[in-house]
C-alpha cells in the first residue's frame, strides 16, 4: 500500500464535495464514505471494516479491539445518557466479536461552557454502566474546545476484549439455511431520543433500551452454539443491521416482519409520527445468525434474558445480494438502506 | 391498535383481490390523490394485487411534494433571519428549493425546529417573547384547520411574535384541473379519506356530474384501499358515475362543520402554483384580511425569492399521472433519495421515493398479478 | 393525505372551545390532542388525530358495519 495515499477525486460513489449530516447516519452514505475513502486508504484485507471490531492475535492470545464515538443529542434522555451509551456501545461491539470486555479507554471532547454538574452526571453514568458491564475504564483523555465548536460533549471509547468464542463470529460465516434470532423488542431508543430532542411530549415515557449485551452472548457461547454472526442494532435499526450482514455475507435474508416484537407504546408512537420501527435505532438489542438445528435451544437461552427474544428470519441463497425480503399482500419487497434519519411525516 | 389492525387482515385482503379480478372485464385507469394512500399502497403491495389491466396512478396528493420551490426558498430566507425561530413539520425540512433545504439552513446556523403540530409552534412563541416565530403552514384541507386554530388562538391572545408562511392547497380544484386537462386518461378516483373527514364529499358531486367519473372516498389501511378500488371498478363496470363513501367510519357527507367554519373564517381562497404543475385556479388558501398580521409574507415583505431554474425533473408529469418514475432519465442515477431533484423523491411517500424504496424486486417477480 | 391515527380519548381538560384538549391513548402511548373540532367527544370515544388535533369521532356503528362487510365478503357472491 502506498504511503502517499491519493484518493481518486471525486471518490467512487460519493456525490458532492462536502461532508453532510447523512454521512453519519449509519446508512448508505456512511457506507459510501467507508468504501470510498477509508477502505482504499487503510484496509489491508478484504474483510477489514466489515464488522464491529477487529480481531488480533498477540503472542497467541486472541483479542478483539474496537472503537466508537458518541455524538448523541440530547445528552440526557429517558433510560440513559451519552455516558451510558459510550460504555455499552463499545462493550457491545466487543461482545459481537465473541469477546469478553477487558478494558476501555475514555476520551472526552468538552465544549467550553458545559455545566460541571452535567459532566458529573455523565461521569456517574459511565461508572454505573462500566460496573453493570463488568469492565474497567483504564485510561482516558480530556480536551476542551471553544464554545460553539462542540455539542456539549463528544465521547470516544475504545475497547479491548478477550475472544472466547472458539470459531470466528463474522458475517462471512452466515450461510443459506441459517436462522436469525432477535434478542428483544425494537424501537425504544430511537423513539425515546427523538421525542426528547424534538420536544414531542408523550405522556407515556418511552425509555431507551440501552444495555450491555455480553451476558446473553456469553451464555450462548458457553452452551457451545455455533454462532455464525452477531450484530448489535444501533443507528438505522433492525433493517440496517440485517442489510449490512446480508451484503457482507453475500446472501439474502427472508424477514418475518410479524415476528419482530415492537412494544405497544413504541408502536403507537411510530404510528403517530409515521416512522417505521424496523429502522428506528436501538442500543441494547442484537441479532444472531446460527444453524437451524440450534435455533430453538438458542432462543430458549436468550428468552431467559429477555422474554421478547424471537426467531425473525432465515438466510437464503441470494437472488440479489444484500436483499432483506419481507412479504406483503401484493408480494415480496426488499428493504432499502435508509439514507439519513427517518423524519416524522405529516402526510 | 384498534381501528387499525382490523383493516390489515390478509385473508380478507386476498378475497378482495379475487373479487376485483372477477369483476374486471376491461382495462381501467384509476388515480388516488393522497400521499398517505400512496405510501400504504406501495408498502403493502396493493397495486400488485390488481389485474394487469387496472392501473393505479399516484396523483398530486402529497403536500410536501406540491409545495413550490419558491415557497421553500422563502421559508429558508425567513429561517435565516436573525432572531427568527422557524418551525416546520419534519418531512418538509428535507425538501429542496433552489437555495437548499431547511436542514441545510439549520446547518448554516438558522434556528429551525421540527414540530408535530402548529400548536407546538404557538407554544414556542409564548415561551420566547423576544424571538420572532414563524410556522410553515403546509398541507391540504386536513391540516388547514389545525393552522386555523393556531391563528385563532394567537389572535385571541394578541400574540405579537407569531406568524405563518401559508401554503395550503385544496384537492377538488386539482381534480377539476386533471379532469379538464387535454391529456386526462383517469377514469375513476379514490378520494383522500382524511381530507374528506374535514371537508365531506359535497364538493365532489358537481365533479362527478360534470365529468362522469366515479369518485370513492377511501381510507388508508389495506382493506380500505381494496374495498375502495373494488367499489370504483364496480361503478366503472356498471357504467355508473357517483360519489361513494368507503371510509364511512370517519367521513360524513358534510364533513366536520366546525372545522370548515374555521377555514372559512381564517382563510380566503386564491389561485396557487403547484410544484411541477403550474398554477391551478382557486386551489390555495391565504389568510383572510382580518388575520393578515399573522401572514409571514407580510411580516417579511423584503424576502426575495429566486425564480426557479428549469431542471430535468419530471415530477409534474408524474404527479399528473402522465408518466412513471421509470420514465425519468435521472431516476435512480442523478436523482435518488439521498440526492433528490424534486419533491416526489424527497418525501417518503413521494411516488419516486416510494418506487425507489419498494421496487427493487420488480425484475424478479413471479405471477403476483392476476388476469381477469 | 395526511397521517391521522385513531386513539382512545381518556380524559378531557378544559371547557374553553378554542383550547379544550384531551388525553388520547394510541396503543398505550398517551398524547394530548386538541378537541376544538370535536366538542361532542366524550371519554371512551375513539378520535382520529392529525397534527395534534382530533378531526372526528370514529363512528363505531359504521366501523362495525364496514368490518362485518369486509369479513363476510365472498367473491362468489358476485355471480
Amino acid at each position: 500500500m502506498s504511503k502517499h495515499f491519493a484518493p481518486a477525486c471525486p471518490p467512487l460513489g460519493l456525490t458532492g464535495d462536502r461532508i453532510e449530516l447523512a454521512h453519519g447516519g449509519g446508512g448508505l452514505k456512511t457506507r459510501q464514505l467507508i468504501e470510498g475513502i477509508f477502505r482504499p486508504a487503510l484496509a489491508k484485507r478484504s474483510d477489514d471494516f466489515t464488522h464491529d471490531g477487529a480481531r488480533l492475535e498477540i503472542d497467541g492470545a486472541r483479542m478483539a479491539f474496537t472503537t466508537d464515538s458518541y455524538v448523541v443529542r440530547p445528552l440526557f434522555f429517558p433510560g440513559g445518557d451519552i455516558g451510558t451509551l459510550a460504555i455499552y456501545g463499545t462493550v457491545n461491539d466487543l461482545a459481537m466479536c465473541g469477546a469478553e470486555p477487558v478494558a476501555l479507554s475514555l476520551a472526552l471532547v468538552l465544549e467550553e461552557g458545559l455545566a460541571i454538574a452535567d459532566l458529573q452526571r455523565i461521569a456517574s453514568s459511565i461508572r454505573d454502566a462500566a460496573d453493570a458491564a463488568g469492565v474497567a475504564v483504564v485510561t482516558g483523555d480530556t480536551k476542551v474546545v471553544e464554545r460553539g465548536k462542540g455539542d456539549g460533549v463528544y465521547i470516544n471509547t475504545s475497547g479491548l476484549g478477550r475472544i472466547i468464542a472458539k470459531s470466528p463470529i463474522v458475517p462471512q460465516r452466515v450461510q443459506p439455511g441459517d436462522v436469525i434470532i432477535l434478542s428483544g423488542d425494537v424501537g425504544r431508543h430511537g423513539v425515546a431520543v427523538m421525542a426528547m430532542r424534538e420536544g414531542f411530549h408523550f405522556e407515556t415515557e418511552i425509555r431507551s433500551d440501552c444495555a450491555p449485551l455480553w451476558a446473553p452472548v456469553r451464555a450462548l457461547i458457553g452452551r457451545g452454539y455455533d454462532l455464525h454472526c452477531l450484530r448489535d442494532l444501533t443507528r438505522g435499526g433492525l433493517a440496517t443491521g440485517l442489510i449490512e450482514i446480508a451484503l457482507a455475507a453475500g446472501i439474502e435474508i427472508m424477514l418475518d416482519e410479524h415476528g419482530v416484537c415492537v412494544c405497544e407504546p413504541v408502536r403507537g408512537a411510530c404510528e403517530i409520527l409515521g416512522i417505521d420501527p424496523l429502522y428506528v435505532a436501538n442500543e441494547g438489542r442484537f441479532i444472531a445468525a446460527l444453524p437451524e438445528a440450534e435455533a430453538a435451544a438458542a432462543l430458549e437461552c436468550l428468552r431467559g434474558f429477555d422474554p421478547a427474544a424471537a426467531i425473525i428470519g432465515r438466510v437464503d441463497r441470494a437472488t440479489e445480494v444484500g436483499a432483506v425480503v419481507v412479504d406483503t399482500l401484493g408480494g415480496k419487497r426488499a428493504l432499502d438502506l435508509m439514507s439519513g434519519e427517518q423524519l416524522p411525516r405529516i402526510c | 391498535m384498534r381501528h387499525v389492525d382490523e383493516y390489515r387482515d390478509p385473508a380478507a385482503a386476498r378475497r378482495y383481490g379475487d373479487a376485483i379480478a372477477q369483476i374486471t372485464t376491461r382495462d381501467w385507469i384509476l388515480m388516488e390523490i393522497c400521499g398517505g394512500q400512496t405510501h400504504s399502497i406501495v408498502r403493502h403491495g396493493i397495486d400488485r394485487m390488481l389485474p394487469w389491466g387496472v392501473s393505479l396512478l399516484h396523483g398530486p396528493g402529497c403536500p410536501v411534494c406540491v409545495t413550490p420551490a419558491s415557497v421553500v426558498d422563502a421559508a429558508i430566507a425567513m429561517a435565516s433571519r436573525p432572531n427568527v425561530i422557524f418551525c416546520s413539520f419534519g418531512d418538509m425540512m428535507r425538501v429542496p428549493g433552489e437555495a437548499g433545504t431547511l436542514f441545510t439552513a439549520r446547518a448554516s446556523g438558522a434556528d429551525v425546529r421540527m414540530v408535530y403540530s402548529p400548536l407546538d409552534a404557538l407554544a414556542i412563541a409564548r415561551e420566547n417573547p423576544d424571538r420572532e416565530i414563524v410556522f410553515f403552514a403546509i398541507g391540504f384541507e386536513t391540516t388547514a384547520p389545525t393552522t386555523a386554530m393556531a391563528v385563532l388562538q394567537a389572535d385571541r391572545e394578541d400574540l405579537r411574535n407569531f406568524s405563518m408562511l401559508v401554503s395550503h392547497v385544496l384537492v377538488p380544484p386539482a381534480m377539476e384541473a386533471l379532469l379538464s386537462g387535454p391529456h386526462n386518461a383517469v377514469q375513476g378516483f379514490l378520494a383522500a379519506g382524511h381530507v374528506c373527514t374535514v371537508m365531506g364529499y359535497v364538493d365532489y358531486e358537481p365533479l362527478v356530474r360534470r365529468h362522469k367519473v366515479p369518485i370513492v372516498v377511501t381510507g388508508f389501511e389495506p382493506l380500505d384501499l381494496l374495498q375502495g378500488i373494488y367499489m370504483c371498478i364496480r361503478q366503472l363496470e356498471e357504467g355508473r358515475a357517483e360519489v361513494e363513501n368507503q371510509y364511512s367510519r370517519s367521513v360524513r357527507r358534510n364533513g366536520n362543520e366546525r372545522a370548515r367554519a374555521a377555514l372559512a373564517q381564517v382563510f380566503t381562497i386564491e389561485d396557487q402554483a403547484w410544484r411541477g404543475m403550474g398554477e391551478i385556479a382557486s386551489s390555495g388558501l391565504t389568510l383572510a384580511p382580518a388575520y393578515a398580521r399573522f401572514d409571514a409574507r407580510k411580516r417579511f415583505p423584503d424576502i426575495v425569492v429566486p425564480t426557479p431554474n428549469p431542471s430535468e425533473c419530471i415530477s409534474g408529469d408524474i404527479l399528473r399521472g402522465l408518466r412513471k418514475p421509470g420514465d425519468c432519465p435521472a431516476f435512480g442515477t442523478r436523482c435518488t433519495p439521498e440526492h433528490p431533484l424534486g419533491a416526489t423523491m424527497v418525501s417518503s411517500e413521494g411516488t419516486c421515493a416510494a418506487y425507489y424504496r419498494y421496487r427493487r424486486l420488480e425484475a424478479g417477480e413471479m405471477a403476483l398479478r392476476r388476469r381477469a | 393525505m395526511c397521517l391521522a391515527v385513531p386513539g382512545e380519548l381518556l380524559e378531557i381538560e378544559g371547557d374553553d372551545p378554542l383550547s379544550r384538549q384531551g388525553r388520547v391513548s394510541f396503543a398505550g402511548i398517551v398524547k394530548m390532542a386538541s378537541l376544538a373540532y370535536v366538542p361532542e367527544a366524550v371519554p371512551g370515544d375513539y378520535v382520529l388525530v392529525h397534527a395534534g388535533f382530533a378531526l372526528t369521532v370514529i363512528d363505531e356503528a359504521e366501523a362495525k358495519q364496514t368490518l362485518a362487510y369486509l369479513a363476510a365478503f365472498e367473491p362468489e357472491d358476485l355471480a
